[in-house]
């Protein structure tokens, strides 16, 4: 381990393509790092006593026992320590915020680890090398439907899988993936990695069923009568609505209404669907689908989008009551934003007005935030911003309603479905995991959640002594 | 630990003026004894003579045989008349038994009312029994046999009241639990002027490893002993095995068992052991030359025959070892010898007349100079013998050759020992497929972590790997991974009464040599019993095994056991049926003539479990004993499970011989073979470099036990259990410690079948998917520990923002350990004193915080910065922080206007004593001496020099870029009164400081701190294992102590049943985290609190654990400029946590009922096991640990102020000067010394540091001119403006810690003796040593100028290990000096004269007897030549050393007689520092 790298070696920048090749295109933004400025980078690593990253990063990465296989040039063997705490490193290795680096000891007084870029690479490594299956090495008998195939549910399938038992993955939808088929833009997640981890999974014993739609009490007892467990990971799909005069204008959607029909145009399917080219776009909402919204908009060629955030701008800079290694409330800009478009803080949509059905503007009004966090419309402030399109990213608030409900299982006070520790819920042999329990969250909650979950049910299904935990791959 | 000594006459006259001598000898040692709760009970004091026959003649209404043909017993008997009644009648009977004949009984006459009340309520009935010769054969032997047989019978029916002190045809013992002076007022014999005897051995103890009784004082029937058996567990369990190989024709041989007597302390186990072996008619010399044997093994001066004796007989009985003065008689001889080591004082005179006087210091008895022939000390190793009968001094060369030559010992070895070497090699080694490897690292329990930080850095460099930051991980027993069973083990060490030894630089006292095989009768003398299979060393590699395995040696017949049981049925059933039959198959191998029994879990596979090798080994052991077939057969390990040197360590300590970690060699060679590793070594090398680190740590953890060699540790069980039920140890690990007990055989099943599905339940993991560990660093999904992210998170948002709420988030995740147990504290509850009173009720906060201290945490382990920013805050609090080891700059002394005081209360006294100055002590609320720290007792430490910055080098008065060691002992603290002495020299300096003695729990530490008690400290502290900042081997951090509740505990109910808890007050420390900490710390009995690791995550440490690499990213433990700029730290948040800590304590107090944290002290009645523990948690049992005290009497330190001391010289000095010193004026006096005038000049040095610093005074500003001999540490830190002249002599430590003034010390005028012949002073001399000079006129003990940093001497001769971890200042040696010079010399220059050694060999001697590891020798320069001659002649002014003037009158030819010892690291330093000035000027 270089003791002193952190001292001596500066952080690297992210590489990506260029702006003007990258809009042209929706493929991915990011490039890897070079080997040698990858080693040097993981050198930087301190190879903490208690590395805080590996407390921040909610899988439990061993990130300082990769750092240090890394600079030593043992991709192989980092691979192997990677995939024993993630099953999809090459997916958070793109998509994920990491929550580790901004826990990382090295940003206490300086510039994180570039964890996620070696993360990213150590599982490029791996893809390239081929996903060797590890189907189990024992069968249990046992059968699990796991219904909703987003992260959460195919980390959970193949924990599961690999602990011996019979997984059935169901998706309603066309294609397995969830959210990491059609939510991500393929700008930011290459469709490819997931299909390599998808026929690993095959390999490995999962079997999928798409266009399974557990719509209700009927075909959830059907599942129960033909199987020993089963998992619903069906994700929080619902979308935060924006209630004001002018909603149900043509041109107003929400994101994933604009978002999906692009990635399925990416995966060379022909389709109508929302298309921004020539108009100017209103993102509302200053997340991650926004941004991903703002940089869809960039390729397909909008005239001009703007995207607009109710809370106050955020600073650039850590404040004191908000010290490492807490997750950091300041400023976030993603490639997107470096692609252009126009982001404005603490404006408050206040009603969307149109022309014939359609909209046209949108008029909103600035507001403050006081210490207790109420907010507080500034009188004098009022604007309005034409426009031909606006999506609204303004998150999710939970698991879809109508399903929920006709599942007929205990929910919290948020809407989401109840479970103890171990993932069950109010009904006997019903699991849940991923946003559909916790609301939405990160990718890497969701693989977190699924891992957690498959343990329960595994635990549920066999006296797990004898089995080796933990260690499943 | 204590004061002996013995009077002899070579005239063979025997007269009453003898005995008289003996006791005042006696009492002139008194300082070295002790008294406990009430001062007129001494710990014990006795004399040893010959039979008083006159005495008896006249008082006995019966008539006696001629003198030799009747014995006399000293008897102690139960005051109960029945009880008393049967003791006679079993002595009535063994002597009829033996064919003798009972003349009749004496009640010896007695003043009871001469002796304490303490004393006189187990004061037995003392009476003499007379016998008479009535048969046969060896007159010696049957008094032993009756003895024996009496006491065995006695105690068989019931009692254990009778005793016999002495039983002999020639000697007699007079003892008892008394003061020195009260001997002879109590056995009014002694008066009587017809009391005659040839010769008085006397001894006044100093009780610290056992407490107190009449019986336990010394001397015993053949001996008296200063200092410590560390081997006696061994020692014991062995001799008890050889019983069972004594012959059985021999009639009486059966009353000779146990030749141990149960219950009797150390001492008088050897005793009995030298008792037995006398009576089975070996001589005196021979039986102590046995089992007290020289260090002989790495000794090339050592004559081959004598080398041959010891050689033979390791094979017969393991040493005796640890810290000893030994004297010893059988009535023919009498004679003084000192271990290997050297470790307590003995000099002796020889008068004209031709009396021989010896005891632990000289001057004991007045002899007028003229007189005086010989003046010299007894050293290591070797023995001072009077023959008695024919009245003269038998020279040790001469005895030892007489003794060696006796048989031919050399030829039976040739003929008989087994080299492993000479054994037939085998054609291939095995080497485990690669999926089978891995399965077995699953299924032993490895780790990533294991993998990582242990066997990489081990077959990478050869060497234990090091951490720091203490333990904070989870016991063993709560532990939710199933851990190998070694790790509910911990290591037992040293402390205060028997320093660990220094494995690295003292070296030549080490031996891991061992014999694997059988010992016949220790009683015959066979060629036979040297047929043994010679081990270099206790680690086999598996090719060294194979040979073993298929040699048809007949010594060597070797049978392996398979040691693994089923995965099926119940857990504790299969693993009991397995142990036994493994057992029994021990036995049979033995019984069908195997020689060594290899317990081997290779054979593992899908089908069956390992037994832990440690269970099944000790297991064998164990039944072996009991069969009384042990001694027949060696145990080796043959363990995929060891990988640790704790491991082997255990494995040696519970039986094995040898160890084979056969899977770690093989993973260590497959990571050098893998570029996995990078080890950047080829597989052979790792191997090596694997055992050589596994060498290394054993010789550290024998060394910290203060054990020498590995037949000594072997078996000696030094280990004890944390959370191993009874059944379990009671059955397979006996005479074990485990303070909570805890699981049993279904646990340890359960666990060991978890481990083998690990790597048998499914596919063969790779190491990369092995357990992830997470014992030496946090890992998210590995060992449970009380700081991680959240905590460390939590506790600085609370102190930097000042948030209480973020406080009781990390109180409540530290606390609340339902979930997840880690302390012993977390498994317990609260039982309220009363209803709760308001919080307001309670003791305010602002005096709670005066209770808190911070760790000792030296500058250069922690930065300036940090360092300073805690004493900022402690001071501006009240409480109080810790210089560490190290000294302190003096700038910090002197508060800043406005910025607060930046000094440090307590200042530390460790084992380097770096920049303990006068000016150093007297600026300390509180002095601390370390015996031991958390992390690593019984261990020292070392400082690379490239840490050592111009800054450090400052404080510690060393050179900054040399390596500064600190030894593993304090040089001065070989003993408890030795202890007493370094307090009494301490007060001396610094009379209103508070002197307090750090300690490590461990069991038996509360019998330590009640020695430490007694020794005069005003508080102890007991740390907990855990604790720890500095880098340290892991292993020590891991392995070594127990909790501090434990330890606490103990240490509180000693103290309170001894009635001493009064005289002291108690802090402990260790991992303290919280309010809640502090309060079961106050109910076990501690009323001050040490914290270290929250302090420091309150400053900004982020436990790193990397102190040890100069690499700490925020700060704290770092010298880089560059590092040291990130600290972010201030006294405020080191405040705001004491103050939640305070504050969370008052919400605990006001919910029990307390009002104060006294009324809290010491009620363990107060704590229980919370409701609903789960787990391996609820096999504990508290009850022990909970215990209260059964003794009434105060519950805290009631003393509040520090502890008198007796007048000195000084004061009286001080006294009569008035404030002359204050005022800087000169002054001089004449005064008279005896060696119970102590530390004189301290008083004097302190007085100067407090008002004119460390500058001092203009040079003979305060002169002191003494005759006679001065006690213990004359001139002891003397200061700058102070010269001191003794004509006479001195004892141990003169010039400790001398300050810049100025000793000299010549022979009395009148003396007829050759000056450097003589020994003039005593060992251990200048012992951290920072400025000034010394002349000495004649020779200097062991261990001359050890850690000198600044002084210059020059002296006629020393002994052993002379200018040892030296690392600044000039020693000239104008004569010899003894083995190992320039041990672990960092700095400075000798001067060493070369025409002599010791023996009055030739020249050239010397380099042989210097340690080269370090130093150069090279002829003298031109400017050394200037330097010498100018010390040479100032020697000459000051002493009138004839010496130096003879050398002077030939200066030019006796310049090339000397050497110059130059340490190579600071012949470079200077030359850097002398370039820079060049360059710079």
């Amino acid at each position: 381990m270089a003791e002193r790298g952190f001292l001596t070696i500066g952080r690297a920048p992210k590489r990506e393509r260029p702006i003007p090749e990258r809009v042209r295109d929706h493929s991915e933004v990011a490039l890897p790092l070079a080997p040698d400025e990858l080693r040097e980078q993981a050198s930087r690593c301190m190879d903490c006593g208690i590395p805080f990253c590996h407390q921040g990063c909610p899988l439990g990465n061993v990130i300082p026992e990769w750092n240090d296989l890394v600079q030593r040039g043992r991709l192989d063997e980092a691979a192997v320590v990677l995939a024993s705490t993630n099953n999809f490193p090459e997916i958070t290795g793109r998509v994920c915020p990491a929550p580790c680096e901004a826990s990382c000891v090295v940003a206490l007084d300086g510039d994180a680890v570039t964890i996620k870029e070696i993360e990213r690479s150590i599982a490029e490594h791996a893809v390239g090398a081929g996903l060797t299956p590890r189907p189990a090495a024992i069968t249990t008998g046992k059968r699990v439907a796991i219904v909703g195939s987003g992260p959460a549910g195919l980390a959970c399938a193949q924990e599961l899988a690999r602990r011996g038992h019979a997984v059935t993955l169901l998706e309603r939808d066309d294609r397995i993936g969830g959210l990491l088929r059609y939510g991500i833009p393929d700008f930011k997640l290459d469709r490819r990695v997931l299909d390599a981890r998808l026929a690993q999974m095959a390999a490995e014993g999962v079997r999928f069923v798409t266009g399974a739609h557990v719509d209700g009490r009927a075909a959830l007892d059907a599942l129960l009568a033909a199987h020993d467990a089963v998992v619903l990971a069906i994700g929080a799909r619902a979308p935060r609505d924006l209630a004001v005069p002018g909603r149900d204008l043509d041109g107003v959607h929400f994101a994933m209404d604009f978002l999906t029909p692009q990635n399925r145009r990416n995966a060379g399917e022909e389709l109508e669907g929302i298309t921004v080219t020539g108009e100017r776009v209103i993102v509302i909402g200053g997340g991650d689908t926004g941004a991903d919204c703002v940089g869809t908009s960039h390729r397909q060629g909008a005239a001009a989008v703007v995207q607009l955030e109710v809370m106050s701008l955020p600073a650039t800079t850590r404040s004191r009551d908000n010290p490492w290694p807490a997750w950091p409330l300041v400023l976030r800009t993603s490639s997107s934003h470096d692609e252009g478009g126009t982001r404005d803080w603490a404006v408050l949509t206040k009603s969307l007005r149109g022309e014939a059905g359609r909209v046209t503007a949108l008029d909103a009004i600035r507001v403050a935030f006081d210490a207790g966090g109420k907010m507080r419309e500034l009188p004098g402030t009022e604007l309005s911003i034409a426009c031909d399109r606006v999506l609204l990213a303004m998150g999710f608030v939970g698991p879809e309603a109508a399903l929920a409900d006709a599942l007929g299982l205990a929910r919290d006070a948020r809407g989401n479905i109840r479970t103890d520790a171990a993932g069950a819920t109010s009904a006997p042999r019903v699991f849940a995991a991923g946003d559909a329990v916790r609301g939405q969250s990160l990718v890497v909650w969701a693989i977190a959640d699924g891992r957690r979950v498959a343990r329960g049910v595994h635990a549920a299904l066999t006296a797990s002594r004898g089995l080796r935990e933990g260690a499943s791959l | 630990m204590c004061g002996l000594g013995f009077v002899a006459e070579m005239s063979r006259r025997a007269h009453h003026g003898v005995v008289r001598d003996g006791i005042e000898l006696l009492q002139r040692l008194a300082h070295r004894g002790a008294a406990g709760s009430d001062p007129d009970t001494g710990d014990g004091a006795g004399i040893l003579v010959d039979i008083p026959d006159a005495v008896f003649r006249a008082a006995l209404p019966f008539s006696l045989p001629p003198r030799g043909e009747y014995a006399a017993g000293m008897v102690f008997l139960s005051r109960d008349p029945d009880a008393r009644a049967r003791e006679e009648r079993a002595l009535e009977e063994a002597t009829r038994h033996h064919g003798h004949e009972i003349l009749g009984w004496r009640s010896v006459p007695v003043d009871a009312s001469a002796i304490g009340a303490l004393a006189r309520s187990t004061q037995p009935v003392v009476r003499q029994v007379f016998i008479a010769r009535r048969a046969d054969g060896d007159w010696e032997r049957a008094l032993h046999r009756i003895r024996r047989r009496a006491t065995e019978a006695a105690r068989r029916s019931g009692g254990d009241g009778l005793y016999i002190a002495s039983l002999s045809s020639r000697t007699i013992v007079y003892k008892g639990l008394l003061l020195p002076e009260q001997i002879d007022r109590f056995y009014v014999d002694l008066r009587d002027p017809t009391f005659a005897s040839r010769f008085a051995l006397v001894h006044s103890r100093f009780s610290t490893n056992t407490l107190p009784t009449w019986e336990r004082a010394h001397p015993f029937r053949r001996l008296a002993h200063n200092g410590e058996i560390n081997t006696l567990r061994g020692n014991q369990r062995w001799m008890s095995a050889r019983e069972a190989a004594l012959p059985r024709d021999a009639a009486d041989v059966g009353d000779a068992a146990p030749i141990i007597a149960p219950g009797g302390s150390d001492s008088a186990a050897l005793d009995d052991v030298i008792d037995f072996l006398l009576a089975g008619g070996r001589s005196l010399a021979h039986v102590m030359m046995m089992l007290v044997p020289e260090a002989w093994a790495d000794h090339p001066e050592m004559a081959p025959a004598r080398r041959a004796f010891y050689e033979y007989h390791a094979a017969l009985v393991e040493p005796w070892d640890g810290p000893a003065a030994l004297l010893f008689t059988d009535g023919d001889a009498i004679g003084a010898m000192l271990d290997r080591n050297g470790l307590r004082p003995l000099k002796y005179v020889v008068t004209r007349t031709g009396r021989v006087i010896a005891a632990s210091e000289l001057g004991v008895l007045d002899v007028d100079d003229a007189e005086v022939v010989t003046k010299g000390r007894v050293q290591p190793g070797t023995m001072l013998l009077v023959d008695l009968v024919r009245g003269r001094i038998v020279d040790d060369d001469a005895i030892k050759t007489e003794i060696a030559t006796r048989k031919p010992y050399a030829r039976w070895i040739a003929e008989n020992k087994v080299d492993l070497a000479a054994l037939p090699d085998v054609p291939a080694i095995y080497s485990l497929p690669r999926e089978l490897r891995e399965r077995m690292l699953a299924a032993f329990g490895a780790t990533r972590e294991d993998l990582r930080t242990i066997l990489a850095p081990m077959a990478a460099k050869g060497e234990e790997p090091t951490g720091s930051m203490g333990n904070d991980a989870a016991l063993a027993v709560l532990s939710d991974r199933p851990l190998p069973l070694f790790r509910y083990f911990k290591q037992q060490f040293a402390q205060v009464t028997n320093p660990p030894i220094d494995p690295i630089r003292e070296e030549l006292v080490m031996s891991l040599a061992c014999a694997v095989g059988g010992e016949g009768s220790i009683l015959d003398e066979t060629p036979e019993q040297c047929r043994v299979l010679e081990l270099p060393h206790p680690i086999l590699t598996t090719r060294d095994l194979a040979r073993l395995r298929g040699s048809p040696a007949p010594g060597v017949l070797a049978r392996t056991l398979d040691a693994l049981f089923p995965l099926e049925g119940d857990g504790a059933e299969a693993l009991r049926a397995a142990l036994d039959d493994l057992a029994q198959r021990a036995e049979d191998a033995v019984d069908e003539g195997a020689r060594v029994i290899i317990v081997s879990d290779r054979a593992i596979d899908e089908r069956r479990a390992a037994i832990p090798s440690l269970l099944a080994v000790s297991a064998v052991h164990h039944h072996l004993l009991r069969a009384g077939k042990r001694l027949r057969a060696g145990l080796i390990a043959e363990s995929g499970e060891a990988r640790e040197v704790h491991d082997v360590a255990l494995l040696i300590g519970y039986g094995a011989s040898a160890v084979n970690p056969y899977l770690a060699l093989e993973m260590v060679g497959e990571m050098a073979t893998s570029a996995r590793w990078e080890l950047g070594i080829e597989a052979p090398a790792a191997a090596k470099n694997y055992v050589q680190a596994l060498k290394k740590g054993l010789l550290k953890v024998l060394s910290k036990m203060g054990i020498s060699t590995i037949s000594s540790y072997h078996g000696a069980q030094v280990f004890e259990a944390i959370g191993v039920g009874r059944d379990v140890i009671d059955r397979y690990f006996e005479g074990t410690a485990s303070a909570l007990f805890g699981i049993g055989l279904a646990e340890i099943a359960d666990d060991a079948r978890r481990r083998h599905a690990l790597g048998f339940g499914g596919d063969a993991p790779s190491p990369d998917e092995l357990d992830v560990g997470g014992a030496y660093a946090w890992r998210a999904d590995g060992e449970t520990h009380l700081w991680t992210p959240p905590t460390i998170a939590a506790l600085q948002r609370a102190v930097r923002l000042d948030d209480p709420r973020s406080y009781a988030e990390y109180a409540a995740r530290i606390n609340d350990q339902r979930e997840r147990p880690c302390t012993l504290r977390g498994l317990w509850d609260f039982v309220p004193h009363r209803s709760n009173i308001p919080l307001e009720d309670v003791e305010p906060a602002v005096s709670i915080v005066r209770r808190f201290a911070t760790g000792a945490m030296s500058f250069g382990s922690i930065s300036k910065e940090a360092h300073e920013n805690l004493a900022l805050a402690m001071n501006r609090i009240g409480g109080k922080s810790n210089s560490g080891e190290g000294g302190e700059d003096e700038a910090r002394f002197v508060p800043e206007r406005g910025a607060g005081s930046r000094r440090s209360a307590i200042k530390q006294v460790a084992s380097a004593r770096f920049g303990v100055t006068a000016h150093y002590l007297v600026n300390a609320d509180e002095i601390q001496i370390k015996i031991a720290q958390g992390a690593k007792p019984g261990e020292g430490g070392q400082l690379p020099g490239h840490k050592v910055d111009v800054a450090i080098a400052k404080v510690r008065h060393a050179t900054p870029g040399v390596t500064l060691i600190s030894p593993p002992p304090h040089h001065d603290i070989y003993s408890i009164e030795d202890l007493a002495e370094l307090i009494f020299d301490l007060r001396a300096v610094s009379a209103k400081a508070r002197i307090s003695v750090k300690l490590v729990a461990e069991t038996g530490v509360g019998t330590i701190a009640a020695g430490v008690a007694k020794a005069g400290a005003d508080a102890i502290v007991i740390s907990g294992h855990d604790g720890g900042t500095g880098a340290s081997p892991l292993s020590s951090i891991h392995h070594a102590g127990v909790p501090w509740e434990i330890g606490l505990a103990e240490t509180q109910r000693t103290l309170v049943e001894n009635g001493l808890r009064g005289r002291v007050r108690l802090q402990t420390d260790g991992q303290l985290k919280t309010g809640r900490d502090v309060a079961f710390a106050a109910l076990l009995g501690a009323e001050e609190f040490g914290f270290a690791t929250a302090p420091l995550v309150a400053s900004g440490c982020i436990m790193m654990r990397k102190c040890h690499l100069n690499t700490c990213p925020v700060g704290v433990a770092t010298q880089d400029p560059v590092l040291r700029a990130r600290f972010k730290g201030q006294p405020e948040h080191v405040i705001n946590y004491f103050f939640f800590v305070a504050e969370e304590l008052r919400a605990i107090m006001a919910r029990l009922g307390f009002a104060t944290v006294d009324e809290m002290v010491g009620r363990p009645d107060h704590v229980a096991p919370r409701d609903g523990i789960a787990g391996r948690a609820r096999l504990l049992d508290f009850g022990a640990v909970l215990a209260p005290a059964t003794a009434a009497g105060p519950r805290h330190g009631t003393a509040h102020k520090p502890h008198g001391r007796a007048r000195t010289v000084d004061d009286d000095v001080l006294f009569e000067v008035g404030g002359a010193i204050a005022r800087g004026e000169p002054i001089a006096r004449k005064v008279t010394l005896h060696n119970s005038d102590r530390a004189v000049g301290a008083g004097l040095a302190g007085e100067i540091a407090r008002h004119h610093g460390s500058q001092g005074l203009p040079p003979d500003t305060v002169i002191l001119h003494a005759r006679g001999t001065a006690g213990q540490s004359f001139g002891a830190f003397a200061a700058t403006g102070m010269a001191l002249s003794l004509e006479g002599a001195a004892n141990d430590y003169v010039g400790k810690g001398l300050s810049g003034g100025v000793l000299a010390i010549f022979p009395p005028r009148r003396a007829r003796f050759s000056a450097e012949a003589s020994a003039i002073v005593g060992n251990t001399v200048l012992y951290g040593a920072t400025s000034g000079r010394a002349f000495f006129a004649g020779r200097a003990g062991e261990r001359f100028a050890v850690r000198n940093s600044g002084a210059t001497a020059v002296v006629e001769g020393l002994g052993d290990h002379g200018c040892e971890y030296m690392t600044g200042g000039v020693v000239v040696v104008l004569g010899a000096t003894g083995r190992n010079f320039a041990a672990g010399m960092s700095g400075g220059v000798a001067y060493v004269l070369d025409d002599v050694d010791a023996a009055g060999g030739a020249r050239g001697a010397f380099a042989a007897r210097c340690n080269a590891a370090l130093v150069d020798l090279e002829p003298l320069d031109l400017e050394d030549a200037t330097k010498l001659r100018a010390l040479i002649e100032e020697h000459v002014a000051r002493t009138g050393s004839t010496q130096g003037s003879r050398l002077l009158a030939s200066f030019a030819a006796a310049v090339g007689r000397f050497v110059k010892v130059t340490p190579r690291e600071y012949k470079r330093a200077i030359g850097a520092a002398r370039k820079l000035e060049v360059h710079v000027g």
